[in-house]
């Protein structure tokens, strides 16, 4: 069997920190995932946005954290080679009810001195957002606010703890948890796991695992928030994020260049009984789409390039996170109702759920002197001028090999995310890695290429090969001829 | 990073790019270079293995790879410069001065300083995601050209219990292809209250295996979370909407899609080209030269096309226009601008610009299907010209031939409508 310090469990963007801080200590740590990958829960499905604290309550500890995760998260972003774009955010008013609200807003945010926060008149929001909705009035205008891609926050976080000595195991959920002495056993679909402390990262399911041992303090309610993605010439029509004024369970639907320089729309908010259930609805895409269009009037709906939705886990007695020893067990330690914006303070998240562990019986937090930034950066060819394209070519002549038509993806970077210390296993890994096949043909052109390459850097034939793993397969035979 | 100075670069090695190359080498141009990403030369045809093409242009019925091969043996003939495996990446364009940025494997990044281009990159398909299905997000959702691709090319099988969405042509070739390969192809559904194929494909695709068309219907949802399990289809009405209470749940493993086919611009849109929003393809002159003088356009990249046979002919003009071209530089005069009329979904050219060459071709398409519609050509208020046709279907572009008399008047006027008047 085998035996950690630490085991934890779901490898989203909170389950990822929390080992890449675990990481930096001297200790025998282990990450279980259900999915294929990491980041294959809400962390892929998201807004991608560093929030700044624009709204934020800081007697609560989503607010905590949420503050503390803006001193740590761009320096760690930048350690690991993240891109981490600081735009700045407008949160608009459209109408005079907005304004009072938002006044109110700004009387909030100025009593808890929050930096970089200031108000703007309805020309100096036309001035820097020319397209947007002429009805907008007034805005908040926070300039800390920044886009992030979420799933490579994650890939980066777990890839840099495997270099420092994390294991990562994949394909593996978790399906029973007990107390044994001093030790608490986990059972996988493929294992047996020992550890002495086990913390719970799992998202949607973090309540499912509390009843493992029999714990039903809390409860996840499953609130949807649907998307539209727009083609990469859409990206630039704006300059910042742009935010409706915030609800009470919501910061509303959003606007937003993401990092890759598309244009996102969305997300409603949408309570639903089902985890799993991430579906687009037509009707929750018109709410997206009128929403949208209330920030900007214009939006080329011919330009959309895909639709996806997330959902959020939220705890809704308190809307808050929870985080804390269980009451039924305690060497299980509960990270849960992890909403939003849980991919800006995963960092902070980290950092609290390590202290807690540090608490813990038999565990000491010795630093490990080797511990280091040693996650190499993503080479983007489509991103580099033609004078270095040229130059990477004549190092290595798979940069010469376009793959990808669409997002100009060449065969040395899918190779690159086929053998990185946490490597791509299927098209959606791929994708999300290096963005093949995520452009305007969605992968019609270069899937076949793709599938041919994994099926060599992993030894699989190409009917194995999946969009997503478990079922996902794309093709189920082969022709009579052959 | 190399640099090399040419006369003509022509990107795409589809049957326009073949043609095009081809028409200026005949007329005497030096130094042509025919750029095709793929590892072989033919375009979209390598695919097409039914038949069904050449009939207009070789008056005899040629597979898809037939009517290819052709091109590509008599550009083998010449010393047209091919360079397969190879991706334009950028056209950047400065007064005279063009330069086209291309990657490959073996030569790396060069840049062609050239004096006329030739666009002929074809089009792509419409996705799922384009024509926004709700739903979930599973595997098995294929546009029908992908899975013909893996059929006919690489001998897979995409599923076994198959829906159709759209009765464009590659949809319809499909539904015959994968039930020759033992799929159950459980019908076409079709949103508009006509199909988008051409005739001939419906009867020999559907009629003749008994696979039921549907007509105003759509899917409204996906289902299945690794690998598509069902659909919900429903019926539409006259706009388009979906009308509750005519839902209805269909188990499948596997979604095709054919709801059309999009001009792949993003190197026109890159050079600044003006683009034409009905056609998704650039504006041209009758010349099929782009807003920017000296560069071309040809084939599907320009408007979809349904027969080869006009891509080939579209792209000999641009060949031919391209050596002219190069020979003189001529800059681009005056123009008559041609605007769609009544039930014109688009003409090709868009506009008229001396010198002026006689007779013209036209290409167009009707908005909705006609019986019998009477073609005018109007200037100001004088019609100038008119015919009649039969059987008009958005599907099937209408080709004529026109000459005129009267360019001075025309001039003055700036301006043709086409339009078509249903004759009972
Ligand atoms: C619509 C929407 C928009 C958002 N926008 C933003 C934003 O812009 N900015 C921001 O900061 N935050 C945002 N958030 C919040 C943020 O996305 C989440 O807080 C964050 O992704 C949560 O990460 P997680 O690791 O807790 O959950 P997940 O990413 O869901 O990770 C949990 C993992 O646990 C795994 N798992 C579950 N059960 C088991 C088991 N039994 N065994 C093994 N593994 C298991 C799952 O497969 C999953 O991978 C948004 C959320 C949503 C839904
Ligand atoms: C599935 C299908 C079935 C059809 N069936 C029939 C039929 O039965 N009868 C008939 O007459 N017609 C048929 N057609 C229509 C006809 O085949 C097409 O209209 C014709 O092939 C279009 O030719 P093209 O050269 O414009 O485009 P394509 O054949 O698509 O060629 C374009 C080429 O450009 C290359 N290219 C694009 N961008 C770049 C770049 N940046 N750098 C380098 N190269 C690039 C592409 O790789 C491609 O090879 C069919 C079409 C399809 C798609």
């Amino acid at each position: 069997m085998e035996d950690y310090d630490v085991i934890i469990i779901g490898g989203g963007v909170v389950g990822a920190a929390i080992a890449h801080k675990l990481a930096e200590y001297e200790l025998n740590v282990v990450l279980l995932e259900k999915e294929s990958d990491l980041a294959s829960g809400t962390s892929k499905a998201n807004s991608g946005i560093f929030h700044a604290p624009y709204n934020v309550n800081p007697e609560t500890l989503k607010g905590k954290l949420h503050l503390r995760a803006m001193e740590i998260g761009p320096k760690l972003m930048n350690n690991l080679h993240v891109p981490f774009k600081q735009i700045g955010a407008l949160v608009v008013a459209y109408s005079s009810t907005e304004v009072a609200k938002l006044e109110n807003l700004y009387v909030q945010i100025q009593k808890l001195n929050l930096p970089a926060i200031s108000w703007l008149n309805q020309e100096q929001v036309m001035d820097l957002e020319p397209e947007i909705n002429n009805k907008a009035c007034a805005a908040l205008w926070a300039k800390q606010a920044g886009i992030i891609s979420p799933y490579e926050f994650t890939f980066a976080l777990g890839e840099n703890a495997i270099l420092n000595g994390v294991r990562i195991y994949l394909d593996s959920e978790v399906i029973g948890l007990r107390e044994q002495e001093s030790r608490m056993e986990v059972l996988t679909t493929e294992r047996i796991f020992q550890g002495k402390v086990v913390v719970n990262a799992a998202g949607l399911h973090s309540d499912k695992v509390g009843t493992l041992v029999g714990d039903y303090e809390f409860t996840i309610t499953p609130r949807r928030g649907e998307y539209y993605l727009f083609d990469r010439n859409c990206g630039n029509i704006i300059n910042h994020i742009l935010f409706s004024v915030p609800t009470e369970v919501s910061k509303g639907i959003l606007v937003t260049p993401t990092v890759d320089g598309n244009l996102l729309v969305g997300p409603n908010a949408e309570e639903i009984t089902s985890r799993e259930d991430r579906q687009t609805t037509r009707k929750g895409l018109e709410e997206v789409m009128l929403g949208g269009e209330r920030i900007i009037s214009n939006l080329q709906k011919g330009e959309v390039i895909n639709l996806f939705a997330g959902l959020r886990s939220v705890i809704k007695e308190t809307e808050d996170f929870f985080i804390r020893t269980s009451a039924n067990c305690k060497r299980l330690i509960h990270v849960a109702g992890i909403q939003s914006p849980g991919l800006t303070a995963a960092p902070a998240i980290g950092e609290y759920v390590v202290q807690l562990i540090g608490e813990m019986d038999g565990i000491i937090l010795r630093p490990k002197k080797s511990f280091g930034y040693y996650r190499k950066p993503v080479i983007r060819f489509s991103d580099l001028s033609r004078e270095e394209q040229a130059r990477l070519i004549d190092q290595d002549a798979r940069y010469g090999q376009i793959i990808c038509r669409c997002e100009q993806v060449t065969e040395a970077e899918v190779v690159d995310a086929l053998t990185r210390p946490l490597p791509a296993r299927t098209l959606g890994g791929i994708k999300r890695r290096v963005r093949a096949g995520m452009g305007r043909c969605q992968g019609g052109f270069c899937g076949s290429k793709i599938m041919d390459l994994i099926a060599k850097y992993s030894n699989l034939s190409k009917l194995e090969i999946t969009k997503e793993g478990g079922n996902s397969y794309i093709l189920s035979g082969v022709t009579k001829g052959q | 990073m190399q640099k090399r100075k040419v006369d003509l670069v022509v990107i795409g090695g589809g049957p326009a790019g073949l043609a095009a190359a081809l028409a200026a080498d005949e007329e005497k141009v030096q130094n042509i270079v025919l750029i095709e990403r793929d590892i072989e030369l033919g375009g979209i045809l390598h695919q097409c293995i039914h038949n069904g093409f050449g009939l207009h242009y070789f008056g005899e019925e040629l597979t898809g790879p037939e009517y290819a091969q052709r091109f590509i043996d008599w550009v083998a003939e010449t010393k047209i410069e091919i360079k397969t495996n190879t991706m334009v990446l950028e056209i950047a364009a400065k007064g005279q001065e063009k330069w086209v940025y291309a990657v490959n494997r073996t030569d790396g990044m060069v840049i062609y300083q050239t004096k006329a281009v030739v666009l002929a990159m074809g089009c792509r398909e419409r996705t799922r995601e384009a024509i926004r299905i709700p739903g979930s997000r599973p595997a098995g959702i294929f546009t029908a050209g992908t899975v013909q691709r893996y059929i006919n090319i690489e001998g897979y099988l995409p599923g076994k219990k198959v829906l159709i969405l759209g009765s464009g042509d590659i949809g319809l070739i499909m539904a015959r292809r994968m039930t020759l390969e033992g799929s159950q192809v459980l019908g076409v559904l079709e949103i508009m209250p006509y199909s988008n194929g051409l005739t001939r494909n419906i009867v020999q695709c559907l009629e003749d295996y008994q696979i039921p068309l549907l007509l105003s219907h759509t899917v409204v949802q996906i289902h299945g979370f690794e690998r598509i399990e069902g659909v919900t289809i429903a019926r539409v009405d006259a706009n388009l909407v979906p009308i509750p209470g005519t839902e209805r749940y269909q188990a499948v493993d596997t979604l095709l899609l054919s709801v059309g086919l999009i001009p792949e611009n993003e190197l026109t849109r890159m050079a600044e080209i003006g683009l034409d929003k009905v056609t998704g393809g650039a504006l041209v002159n009758q010349n099929r030269e782009t807003s920017i003088p000296g560069i071309f356009a040809c084939g599907n990249v320009l408007q979809v096309h349904d027969l080869v046979d006009y891509v080939t002919e579209e792209a000999n003009l641009a060949g031919r226009a391209a050596a002219r071209y190069i020979d003189s530089q001529r800059v681009q005069g005056e123009q008559i601008e041609i605007s769609p009329g009544n039930n014109v979904r688009y003409v090709i050219p868009q506009k008229i610009q001396e010198p002026i060459t006689d007779p013209i071709d036209f290409y167009f398409r009707v908005t909705e299907p006609m019986s019998v519609g009477e073609i005018q050509f109007w200037v100001g208020k004088e019609e100038i010209y008119r015919t009649k046709k039969k059987f008009l279907k958005p599907a099937e572009m209408i080709r004529i031939t026109v000459s005129f008399t009267n360019w001075e008047k025309m001039i003055q006027v700036g301006k043709l409508s086409v339009v078509i008047k249903e004759v009972s």
